[in-house]
């Protein structure tokens, strides 16, 4: 992580990785944080009116001088964050990412990245992930935050991984948006895992398709491509939680050692991590047709996750739908 | 200024405000614009810009030398507020994020047992934001009485005189929780009067709401219609400095 600053807490490494241990994660958030905070005194966190169901009350329990709830008001919920990074603090603020996207994105920009502040968005419920229906669901916003200069965004696949993206947003200057996973989270990623700012991670190699996933699409990923290797069809995943700044590189050797690819994300399906593939493949003479695993145009309904996932093609069938697919594709289609 | 146009008529408007904390209240070392324990002015309504960066170099922060670049091609005395100038402590100009900036800056002072104040000034224009009223709350709620906010009140937003209905003002900040005042914002004496009030140590924030006229001090922009952005055209700088030191000696 090349500008991760490790002079703010003495060159701290710790290794998350060892909490893992199950399958599951509680809070991921408040196991990473409050240890961070307890070793970093400038750390404060927020929140409007979602303490509780952003994982943060651990950390209001643990520092309660230093925990701030600003009530419904996203906006100054990054507003406020702001002026505590203006006196040298880290203001870790939480709410759901529909609000601090679509209601916050002028604060967000102007408040926060324009000066390249200590705000580390902490977005919950990304993409399909809460019932509640279209308000409550996220599912553009990492194309609307990916297009503020400066502000780094991120999009976790596990609760290990978000654990890390915390710690990392912790240490390293600037602004942040975090896609974050709350409550009992799961772990896909293997023990030893370590996130990198900025850096693509090859989870899966050399396969007859590759995939290009972020966030929860990379649990679904590995499992149809563990699936599938029992049928001797290798796939290949390249995970990129960090959509900003991109690995352009490694995504650039993905895509010219799989000349058929499946993107997929939990958000729609342009804007964010499949027009980036697109973008790139475009910048560096690589254009060709490539498949989809995203919301189609349309705000999505209310119902579980897995209803949801299923009704609006993003569950673990439709990746290895896609995946099938691109194995029939021939010639120019696929270059 | 070179530039001939901006948010004049409000600049000469909140410019007593300014000398008043520059010059008696704030606590702030010029050769040291970055000193922890200074006390912030933040001006939330960036487009005046152009009179926070004549008090700055009044004071001592700025080169008086840099003033006339202001608003050209590549200057770094924009037409808002840029928290890159030495003593510019806001990105200003996005109308409404002032005061939870402010609230945010006063909540971090404290936290680290500073006795540095926070002064934010927003526009009556500001007061249709919601975000304003969204840190109002806060800044009650948070019992910050290090935290001093003018509202400027001169009746003219981009579309002519106040377009959605503001008042009664002071009776707004009073119910959200905050010790108020309402003065005339061109009377010094008023001005000295309600900063000295606000130095209280109550749990409140502070409100002054400062009646101040667009123009101030040049009878002739006083009186202009469509005062909102004012244009000054080169044959009548002389004139207009004139009636502007003429007034200066009252």
């Amino acid at each position: 992580m090349s500008n991760l600053n490790a002079n703010r807490i003495g060159g701290m490494e710790e290794n998350i990785a060892a909490q893992a241990g199950g399958k599951f994660i509680d809070a991921p958030l408040a196991k990473a944080l409050v240890p961070l905070a307890e070793r970093m005194p400038q750390i404060v966190g927020l929140t409007a009116d979602l303490g509780r169901v952003t994982d943060m009350f651990p950390f209001r329990d643990a520092f309660p001088d230093r925990y701030f709830n600003v009530g419904m008001a996203e906006q100054n919920l990054i507003a406020v964050s702001a002026g505590l990074a203006r006196t040298g603090k880290i203001a870790f603020c939480t709410t759901f990412g529909t609000f601090a996207s679509r209601r916050a994105y002028d604060f967000v920009a102007i408040c926060a990245a324009h000066s390249q502040l200590d705000v580390k968005v902490i977005a919950a419920k990304p993409g399909l992930t809460n019932s509640y229906g279209a308000t409550h669901q996220p599912i553009e916003d990492t194309a609307l935050m990916r297009m503020i200069p400066g502000l780094t965004v991120i999009d976790p696949c596990d609760a290990l991984e978000y654990m890390q993206v915390v710690e990392a947003a912790a240490l390293t200057p600037g602004s942040f948006y975090i896609r974050a996973l709350r409550g009992r989270v799961p772990v896909v990623l293997p023990e030893g895992y370590r996130f990198r700012l900025g850096r693509a991670a090859l989870l899966r190699q050399a396969g007859d398709v590759g995939i290009i996933s972020t966030g929860l699409m990379t649990g679904k990923a590995l499992s149809v491509a563990d699936r599938l290797a029992g049928e001797g069809v290798g796939v290949a995943v390249l995970h990129v939680p960090t959509i900003k700044p991109l690995d352009t590189e490694a995504l650039v050797e993905f895509a010219q050692a799989h000349p058929r690819l499946v993107v997929a994300e939990n958000h729609r399906d342009s804007g964010g991590l499949i027009s980036l593939v697109a973008e790139t493949l475009c910048d560096h003479n690589l254009a060709r047709r490539f498949l989809k695993v995203g919301l189609a145009d349309t705000f999505a309904d209310c119902g579980s996750e897995d209803y949801l996932e299923s009704r609006f093609g993003l569950d673990e069938a439709a990746v290895e739908r896609a995946v099938r697919a691109a194995l029939e594709m021939r010639g120019a289609a696929c270059q | 200024m070179d530039k001939g146009e901006g948010y004049i008529g409000q600049a000469l408007g909140m410019s007593d405000l300014l000398a008043a904390l520059y010059f008696s209240e704030m606590r702030y070392d010029p050769a040291n614009p970055e000193w922890a324990d200074r006390d912030r002015f933040l001006m939330s309504t960036g487009h005046y810009a152009s009179a926070l960066w004549a008090v700055l170099a009044e004071a001592g922060v700025l080169d008086p030398a840099e003033l006339p670049t202001y608003g050209l091609n590549g200057s770094r005395l924009q037409m808002t507020t840029l928290d890159t100038v030495p003593g510019c402590e806001i990105v200003g100009g996005s109308l409404g994020q002032g005061l939870g900036v402010a609230v945010g800056v006063a909540l971090g002072l404290r936290l680290d047992g500073r006795r540095s104040r926070v002064f934010v000034e927003l526009s009556d224009g500001e007061l249709q934001e919601g975000a304003t009223w969204e840190a109002a709350m806060s800044g009650s709620t948070f019992h910050l009485d290090n935290l001093v906010a003018f509202v400027d009140c001169n009746g003219i937003q981009a579309d002519g005189e106040i377009v959605v209905d503001i008042e009664p003002v002071a009776s707004k900040w009073r119910a959200f929780g905050w010790d108020t005042t309402e003065i005339d914002g061109n009377d010094m004496a008023a001005l000295m009067a309600a900063l000295a009030r606000a130095r209280g140590h109550d749990g409140r924030p502070k409100a002054i709401v400062l009646r101040t006229t667009s123009g101030k001090g040049i009878p002739s922009l006083e009186n202009r219609e469509r005062k909102h952005f004012l244009r000054i055209h080169d044959n009548e700088w002389a004139a207009l400095s004139a009636e502007l030191d003429a007034n200066a000696n009252v």
